[in-house]
């Protein structure tokens, strides 16, 4: 299996410095050594490749942003870049660092007491941890603003109950940070796995992510120390800065899978031979194809670095980072795509890596904001004026209450 | 096994330890390591002259110094003691001992120079000389440089400073003063025992190196690489360039031709037609 050459067409590596590319390219040795041999079987199988956990580790990528704690404390350029190369081997495993750094090490970190840092960021560092994040419920995607779950002081415990839905690593995870509402404002808990009251599901038969674990998690009068709840945490814009800084590792990782997809479709054009010994690669159909897709590629490469450069300065926005989200996984779900048609009948099987590229797509088109949430953050960026929950007609106000008057009573 | 036991270094250098002890018990090692820059197997290779086409190769650290590189790291962590990297080479070079300090080296030292029209032994002398201004105890190389294929600079090395010599090891133990190498040969091991100061040349198998760690990468960058060059070593260009071997030329292998396909609907006469080819056009038979 020859080494991934990168995808360079305007030499953007020129400004990226020297530590970022080495970065980059320890990750993408790894991804092609330890990932791209055994992904097509996990997926096939569902199954989450546990055993790459400690390699991880090892090499540091894990809260790897983070400089206390002997870790690397990495820029924002070279995790960004650490999450492409993961992605392109798989979006499942990306999943996988991003909400080990990103959705756990990161709350732990920044509104985590001392007490709770020094217990979990050495262990979630070293992979002997696993951690979630727990916000999505059933019924709130969207809008987790919603929530039901609730936690209840009592005496020297927190009183948790409620569902959460969808949580990336929930059935592994050893640590779940669980967002609830207390007396109506949001604040984040650290769950142990085997409390009492707590228990996970896993979400079988997905057809995306398949090599990432996706859970339900059950909380029934689970009881947790007092000293579990994050104490900074007092509001719905402190899961959503967890959020920010996810989304920003996947801006850039939809870019690796894009990578990825291009350079299997661009090989396999130039081999393939269809109609009078010309290979596909020399029709203008199929060029046009790849045109778009280097195009695109390049363009989000320069969104997501300008994102990086901002963040380092630490001038980025929340909204910046979702014009980064909703286009790199939208211009990489269309490069799957497209090279999935120009595989023909080989872009629908698992021998190469493209459908599954495809698939996952869908899932980060969703999770982290689905692409028309992060519409409606630039509209509002843009506008002034938030168009999330438009305001409704007195007519259909007076509806709308009326049907859920209704619902309520048949419960 | 073959157990064999070689005899002291002519004149070998009592070292100064100065790094700090990893273990108490443990007497630090330090090593150093000699790692070439070479063209990634995989990259095409355009001749151009008497060389070969830079432009938009892929250089890597040489695969078998990585076995080197690796076996020194674990003795520092076992032991204490320092790991320098050594290359000479021109200012690309510099990468390769970048991404040795990334995974564990502690000390680099970049000669500059036309390696390219140098020969074996002028590289030998090159790194001879700057090895003797670096406490060590083992010198370690890959077995060959990949690329050139001499397998020649660790041995010249190790004669022009006057050390016993392992190569090709595939398992290494060093004690205190004295260590113990296996080999692989045809159908047996053999076993050498040698006094430190030594040569020891890498084969696969000696390790599994470990992928950088982004911490090392962090750590790597303020490393500063002491950049020499052949006169800051006392020698002169005619020590070093074409000294017994002069390149001729260069040239690409002749491509190969495409296969032919044979129709086997009918494997009889499928059969037929390719013994017709071993005899007539392969003349093999
Ligand atoms: C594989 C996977 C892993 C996940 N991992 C996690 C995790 O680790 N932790 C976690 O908390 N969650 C996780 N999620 C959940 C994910 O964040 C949610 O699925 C996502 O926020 C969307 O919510 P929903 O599925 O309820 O869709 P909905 O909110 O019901 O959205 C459905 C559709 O309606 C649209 N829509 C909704 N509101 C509006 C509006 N105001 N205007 C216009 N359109 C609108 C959406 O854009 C979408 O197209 C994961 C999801 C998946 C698929
Ligand atoms: C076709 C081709 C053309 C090449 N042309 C060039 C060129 O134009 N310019 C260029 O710079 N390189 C060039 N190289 C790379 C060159 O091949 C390597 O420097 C070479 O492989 C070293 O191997 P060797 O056979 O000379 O030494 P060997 O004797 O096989 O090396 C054994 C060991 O000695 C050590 N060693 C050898 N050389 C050095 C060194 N310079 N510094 C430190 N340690 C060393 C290493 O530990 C190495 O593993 C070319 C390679 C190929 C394939």
């Amino acid at each position: 299996m020859p080494s991934f050459p990168g995808v360079d067409y305007m030499n953007i590596d020129s400004l990226f410095t020297e530590e970022e590319l080495m970065v980059r390219q320890t990750v993408r040795d790894f991804v092609d050594e330890e990932i791209i041999p055994i992904i097509e079987h996990a997926n096939r199988e569902e199954k989450f490749p546990e055993h790459l956990v400690p390699k991880m580790a090892e090499m540091g990528l894990f809260g790897a942003t983070i400089s206390d704690y002997g870790l690397p404390g990495l820029n924002s350029v070279a995790y960004g870049l650490i999450m492409q190369e993961l992605e392109r081997g798989d979006s499942g495993i990306r999943s996988f660092a991003s909400v080990q750094s990103g959705l756990v090490m990161f709350p732990i970190y920044a509104f985590g007491s001392k007490e709770q840092k020094d217990h979990w960021i050495p262990k979630l560092a070293a992979g002997s941890a696993i951690g979630c994040f727990g916000l999505t419920e059933p019924d709130f995607g969207s809008n987790p603003g919603g929530m039901r779950t609730t936690a209840r002081k009592d005496g020297d415990s927190w009183v948790l109950n409620g569902a959460k839905a969808w949580i990336t690593n929930g059935s592994v995870a050893d640590v779940a940070v669980v967002w609830a509402k207390v007396d109506g404002t949001i604040r984040g808990f650290l769950v142990e796995k085997g409390t009492p009251g707590y228990t996970t599901a896993y979400h079988m038969g997905k057809f995306s992510l398949r090599a990432s674990v996706t859970s339900q998690l059950f909380f029934e009068d689970c009881r947790i120390p007092a000293e579990n709840v994050l104490p900074e945490t007092n509001g719905i814009k402190y899961p959503l800065s967890c959020l920010t800084q996810a989304r920003y590792g996947i801006a850039w990782g939809a870019l690796g899978a894009a990578m990825g997809v291009f350079h299997t479709a661009t090989e396999y054009s130039k081999s393939r031979i269809q109609f009078g010994g010309q290979p596909i690669a020399a029709h203008q159909l199929v060029q046009n194809k790849l045109a778009w897709m280097i195009t695109e590629i390049t363009k989000g490469q320069l969104l997501a670095l300008q994102m990086g450069r901002l963040k380092d300065k630490g001038e980025l926005k929340p909204h910046h980072v979702s014009m980064g989200k909703m286009n790199n996984v939208n211009i990489a779900l269309e490069c799957a795509r497209s090279a999935r048609d120009i595989l023909g009948a080989n872009g629908v099987s698992d021998e190469y890596p493209v459908i599954r590229h495809m698939l996952n797509l869908e899932s980060v088109k969703t999770y982290e904001g689905t692409h028309d949430i992060h519409n409606l953050i630039i509209g509002e960026a843009v506008t002034g004026i938030a168009a999330y929950n438009p305001p409704m007609s007195a007519q259909a106000e007076k509806e709308a209450t009326a049907r859920r008057e209704k619902e309520a009573a048949k419960k | 096994m073959i157990a064999r036991r070689l005899a002291p270094p002519v004149h070998g250098i009592s070292n100064a330890v100065s790094a700090a002890r990893a273990n108490p018990l443990e007497v630090p090692v330090n090593s150093v390591v000699c790692v070439t820059h070479v063209p990634d197997t995989e990259s095409r290779i355009k001749v151009s002259g008497r060389g070969i086409d830079e432009a938009g190769l892929k250089f890597i650290v040489s695969p078998y110094d990585e076995y080197a590189l690796e076996a020194a790291i674990r003795l520092k962590e076992a032991k204490g003691g320092d790991v320098t990297v050594v290359t000479f080479g021109p200012d690309r070079a510099a990468h390769a001992l970048r991404e040795c300090l990334a995974r564990g080296a502690t000390k680099a030292i970049h000669v500059k120079g036309d390696v390219a029209t140098a020969d074996s032994l002028g590289v030998a002398k090159v790194l001879a000389a700057a090895i003797k201004g670096i406490p060590h105890d083992i010198v370690l190389f890959g077995k060959q440089g990949v690329g050139g294929d001499n397998a020649l600079v660790g041995p010249m090395v190790a004669e022009l400073l006057g050390y016993p010599q392992i190569n090709v090891v595939t398992h290494l133990e060093v004690g205190e003063g004295t260590l113990k190498a296996h080999r692989e040969l045809e159908g047996s091991e053999e076993v050498i025992e040698a006094p430190m100061p030594a040569v020891i040349t890498a084969q696969k198998g000696l390790n599994e190196p470990r992928y950088s760690s982004l911490k090392g990468i962090m750590a790597a960058k303020k490393v500063a690489v002491d950049t020499k060059s052949v006169a800051d070593l006392g020698l002169s260009e005619a020590d070093i360039f074409n000294q017994r071997v002069v390149y001729v030329s260069l040239e690409l292998p002749a491509e190969k031709s495409g296969g032919r396909k044979i129709d086997g609907a009918d494997p009889a006469a499928a059969a037929r037609e390719i013994l017709k080819y071993i005899r007539e056009e392969a003349k093999a038979l």
